[in-house]
Protein backbone atom coordinates (compact mmCIF):
# COMPACT_ATOMS: atom_id res chain seq x y z
CA UNK A 1 0.00 0.00 0.00
CA UNK A 2 1.11 3.67 -0.68
CA UNK A 3 0.38 7.03 0.66
CA UNK A 4 0.83 6.33 4.49
CA UNK A 5 1.69 9.53 6.21
CA UNK A 6 2.74 9.68 9.70
CA UNK A 7 2.74 12.99 11.58
CA UNK A 8 5.20 12.48 14.44
CA UNK A 9 5.88 15.31 16.98
CA UNK A 10 5.74 18.05 14.21
CA UNK A 11 6.25 22.03 15.66
CA UNK A 12 6.55 24.87 13.61
CA UNK A 13 7.67 28.54 14.55
CA UNK A 14 7.02 31.96 12.54
CA UNK A 15 8.63 34.89 13.56
CA UNK A 16 6.34 37.80 13.11
CA UNK A 17 7.05 41.18 11.16
CA UNK A 18 8.22 42.65 14.96
CA UNK A 19 10.40 39.71 15.74
CA UNK A 20 8.28 37.91 17.63
CA UNK A 21 8.36 34.08 17.67
CA UNK A 22 5.05 32.49 17.24
CA UNK A 23 4.32 28.74 17.26
CA UNK A 24 1.84 27.68 15.00
CA UNK A 25 1.94 24.18 15.33
CA UNK A 26 2.51 22.64 18.85
CA UNK A 27 3.72 18.88 18.56
CA UNK A 28 1.41 17.92 16.08
CA UNK A 29 0.80 13.63 15.89
CA UNK A 30 -1.11 12.31 13.14
CA UNK A 31 -1.28 8.55 11.34
CA UNK A 32 -3.02 8.93 7.90
CA UNK A 33 -3.41 5.46 6.31
CA UNK A 34 -2.92 4.78 2.58
CA UNK A 35 -6.01 6.02 1.12
CA UNK A 36 -7.49 7.54 3.81
CA UNK A 37 -9.91 11.14 3.15
CA UNK A 38 -8.86 13.32 6.28
CA UNK A 39 -10.58 16.54 6.50
CA UNK A 40 -8.61 19.16 9.29
CA UNK A 41 -11.35 21.58 10.49
CA UNK A 42 -10.86 24.37 12.34
CA UNK A 43 -11.07 28.12 13.54
CA UNK A 44 -9.22 30.46 10.79
CA UNK A 45 -5.45 30.69 11.73
CA UNK A 46 -5.53 27.33 13.56
CA UNK A 47 -2.48 26.28 11.86
CA UNK A 48 -4.06 23.60 9.44
CA UNK A 49 -3.04 25.02 6.28
CA UNK A 50 0.45 25.27 7.89
CA UNK A 51 0.40 21.56 8.49
CA UNK A 52 -0.98 21.06 5.06
CA UNK A 53 2.00 22.69 3.18
CA UNK A 54 4.34 20.87 5.61
CA UNK A 55 3.33 17.78 4.47
CA UNK A 56 3.78 19.03 0.55
CA UNK A 57 7.04 20.20 1.56
CA UNK A 58 6.85 23.81 0.76
CA UNK A 59 7.79 24.62 4.39
CA UNK A 60 9.74 22.25 6.88
CA UNK A 61 8.80 21.71 10.59
CA UNK A 62 10.82 23.29 13.42
CA UNK A 63 10.63 20.28 15.28
CA UNK A 64 9.48 16.38 14.36
CA UNK A 65 9.26 14.75 11.17
CA UNK A 66 6.83 14.02 8.66
CA UNK A 67 7.11 10.83 6.38
CA UNK A 68 5.32 9.54 3.32
CA UNK A 69 5.64 5.39 3.02
CA UNK A 70 8.42 5.73 5.96
CA UNK A 71 10.57 8.43 3.43
CA UNK A 72 10.65 11.62 5.57
CA UNK A 73 9.40 14.87 3.37
CA UNK A 74 12.34 17.49 2.30
CA UNK A 75 11.00 18.89 -0.70
CA UNK A 76 7.56 19.35 -2.74
CA UNK A 77 7.00 16.46 -4.83
CA UNK A 78 4.73 15.28 -7.78
CA UNK A 79 4.08 12.34 -5.41
CA UNK A 80 2.08 14.83 -3.03
CA UNK A 81 -0.11 16.82 -5.19
CA UNK A 82 -1.33 20.14 -4.05
CA UNK A 83 -4.63 22.45 -5.03
CA UNK A 84 -5.29 25.82 -4.03
CA UNK A 85 -7.62 27.77 -2.62
CA UNK A 86 -7.80 29.64 -5.73
CA UNK A 87 -7.29 27.70 -8.78
CA UNK A 88 -3.93 29.03 -9.49
CA UNK A 89 -3.99 27.80 -12.61
CA UNK A 90 -0.91 29.52 -14.84
CA UNK A 91 -2.71 32.76 -16.68
CA UNK A 92 -0.47 32.30 -19.61
CA UNK A 93 -0.90 28.73 -20.50
CA UNK A 94 -4.43 27.15 -21.97
CA UNK A 95 -6.21 24.74 -20.39
CA UNK A 96 -4.59 21.85 -22.00
CA UNK A 97 -0.93 22.96 -21.27
CA UNK A 98 -1.94 23.83 -17.37
CA UNK A 99 -2.98 20.62 -17.19
CA UNK A 100 0.39 18.92 -18.65
CA UNK A 101 2.36 20.83 -16.87
CA UNK A 102 3.80 18.63 -14.63
CA UNK A 103 4.12 15.48 -16.89
CA UNK A 104 6.06 18.39 -19.12
CA UNK A 105 7.93 19.31 -15.90
CA UNK A 106 8.84 15.43 -15.29
CA UNK A 107 10.06 14.99 -18.98
CA UNK A 108 7.21 12.44 -19.14
CA UNK A 109 4.76 13.86 -21.66
CA UNK A 110 5.44 12.13 -24.24
CA UNK A 111 4.48 8.40 -22.60
CA UNK A 112 1.78 9.94 -20.48
CA UNK A 113 -0.01 12.16 -23.45
CA UNK A 114 -3.47 10.12 -23.45
CA UNK A 115 -3.72 10.95 -19.16
CA UNK A 116 -3.78 14.51 -20.02
CA UNK A 117 -6.76 13.85 -22.03
CA UNK A 118 -8.24 11.34 -19.51
CA UNK A 119 -8.58 13.32 -16.98
CA UNK A 120 -9.61 16.69 -19.22
CA UNK A 121 -12.36 14.83 -19.78
CA UNK A 122 -12.51 13.54 -16.02
CA UNK A 123 -13.23 16.60 -14.86
CA UNK A 124 -15.80 17.51 -17.62
CA UNK A 125 -13.83 19.88 -19.16
CA UNK A 126 -13.85 18.28 -22.84
CA UNK A 127 -13.86 21.19 -25.84
CA UNK A 128 -12.35 23.71 -23.57
CA UNK A 129 -8.75 22.91 -23.88
CA UNK A 130 -7.40 25.56 -26.39
CA UNK A 131 -9.91 27.94 -23.90
CA UNK A 132 -7.40 30.22 -21.36
CA UNK A 133 -8.25 30.49 -17.46
CA UNK A 134 -9.45 33.89 -17.58
CA UNK A 135 -12.12 32.51 -20.19
CA UNK A 136 -13.83 29.92 -17.81
CA UNK A 137 -15.82 30.27 -14.48
CA UNK A 138 -14.41 29.71 -10.92
CA UNK A 139 -15.87 26.07 -10.72
CA UNK A 140 -14.22 24.95 -14.24
CA UNK A 141 -10.88 26.60 -13.64
CA UNK A 142 -11.18 24.72 -10.39
CA UNK A 143 -11.81 21.42 -11.86
CA UNK A 144 -9.17 22.41 -14.32
CA UNK A 145 -6.86 22.41 -11.27
CA UNK A 146 -8.00 19.03 -9.75
CA UNK A 147 -6.63 17.47 -13.15
CA UNK A 148 -3.59 19.29 -12.88
CA UNK A 149 -2.85 17.98 -9.55
CA UNK A 150 -4.29 14.66 -10.42
CA UNK A 151 -2.89 13.75 -14.18
CA UNK A 152 0.76 12.86 -12.55
CA UNK A 153 -0.65 10.47 -9.86
CA UNK A 154 0.06 11.51 -7.09
CA UNK A 155 0.09 8.69 -4.06
CA UNK A 156 -1.40 11.55 -1.82
CA UNK A 157 -3.54 14.46 -3.13
CA UNK A 158 -3.36 17.34 -0.28
CA UNK A 159 -6.73 20.20 -0.85
CA UNK A 160 -6.28 23.54 0.58
CA UNK A 161 -9.77 24.70 1.02
CA UNK A 162 -9.90 23.81 -2.56
CA UNK A 163 -14.04 24.77 -2.95
CA UNK A 164 -14.38 27.50 -0.54
CA UNK A 165 -14.53 30.42 -3.35
CA UNK A 166 -16.92 27.97 -5.30
CA UNK A 167 -21.16 28.97 -5.39
CA UNK A 168 -22.50 26.21 -3.23
CA UNK A 169 -23.95 24.22 -5.91
CA UNK A 170 -20.87 24.29 -7.97
CA UNK A 171 -19.09 23.01 -4.63
CA UNK A 172 -21.62 20.03 -4.32
CA UNK A 173 -20.81 19.01 -7.70
CA UNK A 174 -17.03 18.81 -7.30
CA UNK A 175 -17.49 17.60 -4.08
CA UNK A 176 -19.18 14.55 -5.89
CA UNK A 177 -16.00 14.33 -8.45
CA UNK A 178 -13.48 14.40 -5.84
CA UNK A 179 -15.32 11.48 -4.60
CA UNK A 180 -15.69 9.31 -7.71
CA UNK A 181 -11.66 10.26 -8.14
CA UNK A 182 -11.04 8.93 -5.40
CA UNK A 183 -12.90 5.48 -5.59
CA UNK A 184 -11.29 5.39 -9.02
CA UNK A 185 -7.65 5.45 -8.08
CA UNK A 186 -7.81 4.96 -4.15
CA UNK A 187 -5.51 7.43 -3.07
CA UNK A 188 -5.04 9.47 0.46
CA UNK A 189 -6.79 13.09 0.18
CA UNK A 190 -5.86 15.04 3.11
CA UNK A 191 -8.28 18.59 3.21
CA UNK A 192 -8.67 21.83 4.83
CA UNK A 193 -11.55 23.18 5.05
CA UNK A 194 -14.37 25.47 6.69
CA UNK A 195 -17.24 23.98 5.80
CA UNK A 196 -18.58 21.41 8.26
CA UNK A 197 -21.04 19.96 5.55
CA UNK A 198 -17.93 19.15 3.91
CA UNK A 199 -15.93 17.52 5.96
CA UNK A 200 -18.47 15.58 6.73
CA UNK A 201 -19.65 14.38 2.95
CA UNK A 202 -16.01 13.69 2.01
CA UNK A 203 -14.15 12.21 4.69
CA UNK A 204 -12.90 8.93 6.91
CA UNK A 205 -12.15 10.97 9.66
CA UNK A 206 -12.68 14.84 10.64
CA UNK A 207 -9.45 16.58 12.61
CA UNK A 208 -10.81 19.14 14.60
CA UNK A 209 -7.88 21.68 15.56
CA UNK A 210 -7.47 23.85 18.46
CA UNK A 211 -6.63 28.12 17.95
CA UNK A 212 -3.26 28.62 18.49
CA UNK A 213 -1.19 27.44 19.40
CA UNK A 214 -2.63 24.68 17.31
CA UNK A 215 -3.03 21.41 18.78
CA UNK A 216 -5.37 18.26 17.30
CA UNK A 217 -8.86 18.77 19.44
CA UNK A 218 -10.41 15.56 18.71
CA UNK A 219 -10.51 13.11 15.64
CA UNK A 220 -14.30 11.73 14.45
CA UNK A 221 -14.63 9.49 12.57
CA UNK A 222 -17.83 9.14 10.23
CA UNK A 223 -19.10 6.17 9.93
CA UNK A 224 -21.49 6.57 7.21
CA UNK A 225 -21.77 4.35 3.76
CA UNK A 226 -20.97 6.49 0.58
CA UNK A 227 -22.80 7.88 -1.09
CA UNK A 228 -24.31 10.27 1.93
CA UNK A 229 -27.30 12.03 1.73
CA UNK A 230 -26.66 15.56 3.82
CA UNK A 231 -30.17 15.55 5.21
CA UNK A 232 -29.45 12.03 6.98
CA UNK A 233 -30.42 12.28 10.42
CA UNK A 234 -27.43 10.69 10.85
CA UNK A 235 -25.66 13.06 9.01
CA UNK A 236 -27.07 15.89 11.06
CA UNK A 237 -26.03 14.27 14.45
CA UNK A 238 -22.32 14.53 13.21
CA UNK A 239 -22.79 18.11 11.99
CA UNK A 240 -24.53 19.09 15.38
CA UNK A 241 -21.24 17.55 17.24
CA UNK A 242 -18.56 19.27 15.02
CA UNK A 243 -19.97 22.40 15.39
CA UNK A 244 -20.38 22.00 18.75
CA UNK A 245 -16.84 20.61 19.18
CA UNK A 246 -15.56 24.14 17.26
CA UNK A 247 -17.60 26.04 20.02
CA UNK A 248 -20.25 27.32 17.54
CA UNK A 249 -22.94 24.94 18.21
CA UNK A 250 -24.92 28.36 19.71
CA UNK A 251 -27.47 27.68 22.94
CA UNK A 252 -30.47 25.89 21.84
CA UNK A 253 -33.47 27.25 23.97
CA UNK A 254 -34.67 24.72 26.24
CA UNK A 255 -38.78 23.30 26.00
CA UNK A 256 -40.72 24.51 28.19
CA UNK A 257 -44.07 22.66 27.99
CA UNK A 258 -47.14 24.01 29.87
CA UNK A 259 -50.22 21.84 29.97
CA UNK B 1 -24.14 60.26 -38.80
CA UNK B 2 -21.90 57.61 -39.67
CA UNK B 3 -22.04 58.65 -43.43
CA UNK B 4 -21.08 61.98 -42.65
CA UNK B 5 -18.27 60.48 -40.03
CA UNK B 6 -16.84 58.67 -43.49
CA UNK B 7 -16.87 61.67 -45.65
CA UNK B 8 -15.51 63.74 -43.42
CA UNK B 9 -11.81 63.23 -44.02
CA UNK B 10 -12.64 63.66 -47.80
CA UNK B 11 -14.17 67.18 -47.60
CA UNK B 12 -11.83 68.55 -45.49
CA UNK B 13 -9.13 66.90 -47.87
CA UNK B 14 -10.96 68.74 -50.82
CA UNK B 15 -11.20 71.72 -48.43
CA UNK B 16 -7.40 71.74 -48.36
CA UNK B 17 -7.08 71.12 -51.70
CA UNK B 18 -8.79 74.38 -52.44
CA UNK B 19 -6.75 76.16 -50.33
CA UNK B 20 -3.75 74.90 -52.08
CA UNK B 21 -4.68 75.59 -55.17
CA UNK B 22 -7.02 78.48 -55.09
CA UNK B 23 -5.49 80.83 -52.45
CA UNK B 24 -2.43 82.49 -54.28
CA UNK B 25 0.57 81.82 -52.24
CA UNK B 26 2.79 85.00 -50.34
CA UNK B 27 5.44 86.09 -52.73
CA UNK B 28 7.56 86.07 -49.56
CA UNK B 29 8.44 82.14 -49.36
CA UNK B 30 10.18 80.95 -52.36
CA UNK B 31 9.43 79.22 -55.02
CA UNK B 32 8.65 75.69 -55.16
CA UNK B 33 7.17 73.03 -56.74
CA UNK B 34 3.52 72.15 -55.19
CA UNK B 35 4.43 69.36 -53.19
CA UNK B 36 1.75 69.59 -51.13
CA UNK B 37 -0.70 69.33 -53.63
CA UNK B 38 0.49 66.02 -54.80
CA UNK B 39 0.34 64.79 -50.48
CA UNK B 40 -3.18 66.05 -50.65
CA UNK B 41 -4.14 64.50 -53.81
CA UNK B 42 -2.42 61.49 -52.68
CA UNK B 43 -4.45 61.38 -49.16
CA UNK B 44 -7.61 62.09 -50.52
CA UNK B 45 -7.19 59.44 -53.29
CA UNK B 46 -6.61 56.93 -49.93
CA UNK B 47 -9.82 58.56 -48.17
CA UNK B 48 -11.90 57.51 -51.50
CA UNK B 49 -10.45 53.97 -51.62
CA UNK B 50 -11.25 53.66 -48.06
CA UNK B 51 -14.50 55.04 -48.55
CA UNK B 52 -15.61 53.01 -51.01
CA UNK B 53 -14.07 49.97 -49.40
CA UNK B 54 -15.70 50.73 -46.49
CA UNK B 55 -19.01 49.65 -48.09
CA UNK B 56 -17.99 45.99 -49.02
CA UNK B 57 -15.58 45.62 -45.35
CA UNK B 58 -17.28 45.81 -42.18
CA UNK B 59 -13.49 46.04 -40.01
CA UNK B 60 -12.68 49.09 -42.75
CA UNK B 61 -16.82 50.52 -41.97
CA UNK B 62 -15.62 50.84 -38.36
CA UNK B 63 -12.24 52.17 -38.50
CA UNK B 64 -13.26 54.64 -40.57
CA UNK B 65 -15.91 56.08 -38.66
CA UNK B 66 -13.86 55.59 -35.77
CA UNK B 67 -10.84 57.75 -37.04
CA UNK B 68 -13.34 60.03 -39.20
CA UNK B 69 -13.21 62.64 -37.56
CA UNK B 70 -9.57 62.47 -36.37
CA UNK B 71 -8.49 62.13 -40.54
CA UNK B 72 -10.06 65.16 -41.02
CA UNK B 73 -8.76 66.67 -37.50
CA UNK B 74 -5.41 66.12 -38.80
CA UNK B 75 -5.66 67.00 -42.35
CA UNK B 76 -7.54 70.34 -41.12
CA UNK B 77 -4.71 71.33 -39.15
CA UNK B 78 -2.09 70.49 -42.18
CA UNK B 79 -4.47 72.96 -44.01
CA UNK B 80 -4.30 75.78 -41.22
CA UNK B 81 -0.16 75.43 -41.19
CA UNK B 82 -0.76 75.91 -45.18
CA UNK B 83 -2.48 79.08 -44.38
CA UNK B 84 -0.31 80.45 -41.95
CA UNK B 85 2.89 79.62 -43.82
CA UNK B 86 3.18 79.57 -47.66
CA UNK B 87 -0.13 81.40 -47.94
CA UNK B 88 -0.12 84.19 -45.57
CA UNK B 89 3.22 84.08 -44.59
CA UNK B 90 2.15 85.06 -40.95
CA UNK B 91 5.02 82.73 -38.90
CA UNK B 92 8.81 83.41 -39.57
CA UNK B 93 9.45 82.13 -42.84
CA UNK B 94 12.88 81.26 -42.03
CA UNK B 95 11.74 78.84 -39.21
CA UNK B 96 8.67 77.83 -40.65
CA UNK B 97 8.89 76.92 -44.55
CA UNK B 98 6.32 76.07 -46.50
CA UNK B 99 4.48 72.49 -46.72
CA UNK B 100 5.67 72.49 -50.02
CA UNK B 101 9.28 72.80 -49.28
CA UNK B 102 8.94 70.35 -46.52
CA UNK B 103 7.63 67.65 -48.33
CA UNK B 104 10.01 68.60 -51.42
CA UNK B 105 12.67 67.67 -49.71
CA UNK B 106 11.68 64.06 -49.31
CA UNK B 107 10.52 64.07 -53.33
CA UNK B 108 13.34 65.70 -54.11
CA UNK B 109 16.41 64.32 -51.67
CA UNK B 110 14.78 60.86 -51.36
CA UNK B 111 18.39 58.93 -51.92
CA UNK B 112 20.21 60.83 -49.28
CA UNK B 113 17.20 60.00 -47.29
CA UNK B 114 16.98 56.47 -48.08
CA UNK B 115 20.82 55.93 -47.16
CA UNK B 116 20.11 57.82 -43.92
CA UNK B 117 16.71 55.76 -43.07
CA UNK B 118 19.18 52.71 -43.44
CA UNK B 119 21.76 53.97 -41.64
CA UNK B 120 19.55 54.63 -38.64
CA UNK B 121 17.92 51.25 -38.96
CA UNK B 122 20.85 49.80 -38.88
CA UNK B 123 22.15 51.87 -35.49
CA UNK B 124 18.70 50.97 -33.88
CA UNK B 125 18.83 46.95 -34.89
CA UNK B 126 22.06 46.51 -33.30
CA UNK B 127 21.08 48.36 -30.61
CA UNK B 128 17.35 47.73 -29.47
CA UNK B 129 18.44 44.08 -30.59
CA UNK B 130 21.88 43.49 -28.28
CA UNK B 131 20.24 45.73 -25.41
CA UNK B 132 16.87 44.21 -24.99
CA UNK B 133 18.71 41.05 -25.14
CA UNK B 134 21.28 41.92 -22.55
CA UNK B 135 18.46 43.93 -20.73
CA UNK B 136 16.12 40.85 -20.46
CA UNK B 137 18.98 38.38 -19.40
CA UNK B 138 20.29 40.64 -16.87
CA UNK B 139 16.92 41.54 -15.38
CA UNK B 140 15.60 37.90 -14.93
CA UNK B 141 19.47 37.32 -13.47
CA UNK B 142 18.74 40.31 -10.78
CA UNK B 143 15.13 38.69 -10.54
CA UNK B 144 16.47 34.79 -9.84
CA UNK B 145 19.63 35.89 -7.93
CA UNK B 146 20.36 37.15 -4.48
CA UNK B 147 24.09 37.07 -5.19
CA UNK B 148 23.95 38.58 -8.77
CA UNK B 149 21.24 41.21 -7.37
CA UNK B 150 23.61 42.55 -4.09
CA UNK B 151 26.12 42.76 -6.37
CA UNK B 152 24.52 44.18 -9.73
CA UNK B 153 21.73 46.19 -8.01
CA UNK B 154 23.68 49.21 -6.79
CA UNK B 155 25.70 49.36 -10.06
CA UNK B 156 22.60 49.53 -11.81
CA UNK B 157 20.66 52.18 -9.74
CA UNK B 158 23.80 54.67 -10.20
CA UNK B 159 24.63 53.90 -14.01
CA UNK B 160 21.08 53.37 -15.03
CA UNK B 161 19.84 57.05 -14.63
CA UNK B 162 23.01 58.75 -16.30
CA UNK B 163 22.11 60.14 -19.37
CA UNK B 164 23.77 58.71 -23.20
CA UNK B 165 25.08 61.86 -23.68
CA UNK B 166 26.93 62.09 -20.64
CA UNK B 167 29.03 58.58 -22.09
CA UNK B 168 30.26 59.61 -25.06
CA UNK B 169 33.78 61.39 -23.85
CA UNK B 170 34.12 57.59 -22.52
CA UNK B 171 32.75 55.54 -25.82
CA UNK B 172 34.65 57.25 -27.56
CA UNK B 173 37.97 55.95 -26.15
CA UNK B 174 36.77 52.79 -25.58
CA UNK B 175 34.92 51.63 -28.97
CA UNK B 176 36.98 50.97 -32.31
CA UNK B 177 34.87 52.69 -34.56
CA UNK B 178 31.66 54.86 -34.57
CA UNK B 179 28.95 52.87 -35.62
CA UNK B 180 29.71 50.66 -32.64
CA UNK B 181 30.19 53.34 -29.96
CA UNK B 182 27.00 54.72 -31.33
CA UNK B 183 25.34 51.39 -31.38
CA UNK B 184 26.63 51.11 -27.72
CA UNK B 185 24.65 54.62 -26.54
CA UNK B 186 21.23 53.03 -28.12
CA UNK B 187 21.86 49.51 -26.29
CA UNK B 188 22.54 51.12 -23.49
CA UNK B 189 19.31 53.08 -23.28
CA UNK B 190 16.97 50.32 -24.05
CA UNK B 191 19.13 48.19 -21.80
CA UNK B 192 18.16 50.28 -18.76
CA UNK B 193 14.42 50.26 -18.24
CA UNK B 194 14.35 46.82 -19.60
CA UNK B 195 16.42 45.50 -16.91
CA UNK B 196 14.19 47.16 -14.72
CA UNK B 197 11.10 46.00 -15.85
CA UNK B 198 12.07 42.53 -16.13
CA UNK B 199 13.53 42.25 -12.32
CA UNK B 200 10.83 44.06 -11.17
CA UNK B 201 8.01 41.88 -13.27
CA UNK B 202 9.94 38.95 -11.39
CA UNK B 203 9.79 39.67 -8.21
CA UNK B 204 5.95 40.87 -8.66
CA UNK B 205 5.35 36.99 -9.44
CA UNK B 206 2.64 35.93 -6.86
CA UNK B 207 4.90 33.22 -5.39
CA UNK B 208 2.06 30.90 -5.08
CA UNK B 209 2.62 30.29 -9.19
CA UNK B 210 6.59 28.69 -8.15
CA UNK B 211 4.68 26.33 -5.26
CA UNK B 212 2.08 25.12 -7.46
CA UNK B 213 5.11 24.31 -10.03
CA UNK B 214 7.29 22.92 -7.38
CA UNK B 215 4.84 20.48 -6.40
CA UNK B 216 3.95 19.52 -9.98
CA UNK B 217 7.69 18.51 -9.95
CA UNK B 218 9.41 21.53 -11.44
CA UNK B 219 12.88 21.97 -10.93
CA UNK B 220 14.10 25.18 -10.34
CA UNK B 221 15.64 26.21 -14.11
CA UNK B 222 12.12 24.89 -15.28
CA UNK B 223 10.45 27.26 -12.80
CA UNK B 224 12.49 30.34 -14.31
CA UNK B 225 11.99 29.20 -18.04
CA UNK B 226 8.08 28.18 -17.53
CA UNK B 227 6.51 30.19 -14.67
CA UNK B 228 9.23 33.09 -13.96
CA UNK B 229 9.55 34.36 -17.79
CA UNK B 230 6.17 33.95 -19.08
CA UNK B 231 4.96 35.82 -15.93
CA UNK B 232 7.12 38.62 -15.99
CA UNK B 233 6.29 38.53 -20.09
CA UNK B 234 3.93 41.79 -19.63
CA UNK B 235 6.17 43.70 -17.60
CA UNK B 236 9.31 42.72 -19.96
CA UNK B 237 6.85 44.65 -22.91
CA UNK B 238 6.63 48.09 -21.02
CA UNK B 239 10.73 47.71 -20.50
CA UNK B 240 11.03 47.11 -24.02
CA UNK B 241 8.26 50.01 -24.97
CA UNK B 242 10.11 52.40 -22.98
CA UNK B 243 13.83 51.41 -23.88
CA UNK B 244 12.74 52.04 -27.59
CA UNK B 245 11.20 55.45 -27.34
CA UNK B 246 14.65 56.17 -25.73
CA UNK B 247 16.70 54.47 -28.29
CA UNK B 248 15.26 57.54 -30.25
CA UNK B 249 16.40 59.61 -28.49
CA UNK B 250 19.64 58.84 -27.76
CA UNK B 251 19.40 58.12 -31.89
CA UNK B 252 20.42 61.39 -32.42
CA UNK B 253 22.77 61.82 -29.64
CA UNK B 254 24.26 59.19 -31.14
CA UNK B 255 24.78 59.84 -34.47
CA UNK B 256 26.15 62.92 -33.83
CA UNK B 257 29.64 61.24 -33.07
CA UNK B 258 31.33 60.44 -36.01
CA UNK B 259 28.44 59.22 -38.20
CA UNK B 260 28.36 59.73 -41.85
CA UNK B 261 24.22 59.25 -42.36
CA UNK B 262 21.78 58.87 -40.36
CA UNK B 263 18.33 60.64 -39.70
CA UNK B 264 19.33 61.85 -36.44
CA UNK B 265 22.74 63.43 -38.29
CA UNK B 266 21.11 64.33 -41.17
CA UNK B 267 18.77 66.69 -38.57
CA UNK B 268 22.10 67.90 -36.92
CA UNK B 269 23.60 68.88 -40.04
CA UNK B 270 20.33 70.64 -41.91
CA UNK B 271 20.06 72.56 -38.57
CA UNK B 272 23.46 74.06 -38.63
CA UNK B 273 22.69 74.99 -42.44
CA UNK B 274 19.17 76.81 -41.13
CA UNK B 275 17.28 74.80 -43.66
CA UNK B 276 14.39 73.99 -41.70
CA UNK B 277 12.17 72.70 -44.55
CA UNK B 278 15.03 69.62 -44.50
CA UNK B 279 14.73 69.24 -40.88
CA UNK B 280 11.36 69.38 -40.44
CA UNK B 281 11.21 66.38 -43.27
CA UNK B 282 13.81 64.34 -40.79
CA UNK B 283 12.04 65.08 -38.38
CA UNK B 284 8.81 63.52 -39.87
CA UNK B 285 10.53 60.59 -41.16
CA UNK B 286 11.52 60.06 -37.43
CA UNK B 287 8.25 60.54 -36.31
CA UNK B 288 6.88 57.63 -38.65
CA UNK B 289 9.68 55.34 -37.79
CA UNK B 290 9.08 55.48 -34.34
CA UNK B 291 5.60 55.09 -34.45
CA UNK B 292 5.79 52.35 -37.23
CA UNK B 293 8.61 50.18 -34.73
CA UNK B 294 6.35 50.63 -31.75
CA UNK B 295 3.06 49.58 -33.65
CA UNK B 296 5.29 46.54 -34.43
CA UNK B 297 5.71 45.89 -31.13
CA UNK B 298 2.31 46.16 -30.20
CA UNK B 299 1.46 43.38 -32.36
CA UNK B 300 4.56 41.18 -31.33
CA UNK B 301 2.94 42.06 -27.58
CA UNK B 302 -0.33 41.17 -28.86
CA UNK B 303 0.72 38.05 -30.26
CA UNK B 304 2.66 36.83 -27.26
CA UNK B 305 0.05 37.79 -24.72
CA UNK B 306 -2.79 36.69 -26.31
CA UNK B 307 -3.95 34.96 -22.67
CA UNK B 308 -4.20 38.92 -21.17
CA UNK B 309 -6.54 39.53 -23.40
CA UNK B 310 -10.28 39.37 -23.71
CA UNK B 311 -12.42 38.79 -20.67
CA UNK B 312 -15.18 36.17 -22.05
CA UNK B 313 -16.56 34.51 -19.70
CA UNK B 314 -17.67 31.18 -20.30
Amino acid sequence: MVGEIIIENVVKKFTTVDGDEITALNGINLNIRSGEFVSLIGPSGCGKSTLLRLIAGLIFPDGGKITLDSDEIKKPDAERGFMFQNHMLFPWLNIYDNVAFGLRARKIFKDKKTDVDEYIDLVGLRGFERSYPHQLSGGMCQRASLARALVGHPKVLLLDEPLGALDAFTRMNIQDEILRIRKEHNMTMIMVTHDVDEAIYLSDRVVIMSARPAKIEKIVSIELAHPRARSNPEFLKYHAAILKLLNYGGKIPELDYYL
Amino acid sequence: MNLLKKIIPILSALFALAIQIFVPKSSLHPVSKPYFTYILLGILLICLILFALSFRSRKIHEQLVHRGYFIGGAVLFFNILNLLTAKSAVLPILYFPSLDRVFGVMFEQTDVLIKCILYSLRLLGLGIFFGALIGVVTGICLGFSKTFAYWINPLIRILGPIPSTAWIPIVLIIFPTAVSASAFLVALAVWFPTTLMTSSGISNIQNSYFEVASTLGAKRFYQIFKVGIPAAMPNMFLGLFNGICSSFITLVTAEMIGAKYGIGWYINWQKEMLSYANVYAGLIIIAVLCSLLITLLFKVRDKVLIWQKGVIKW
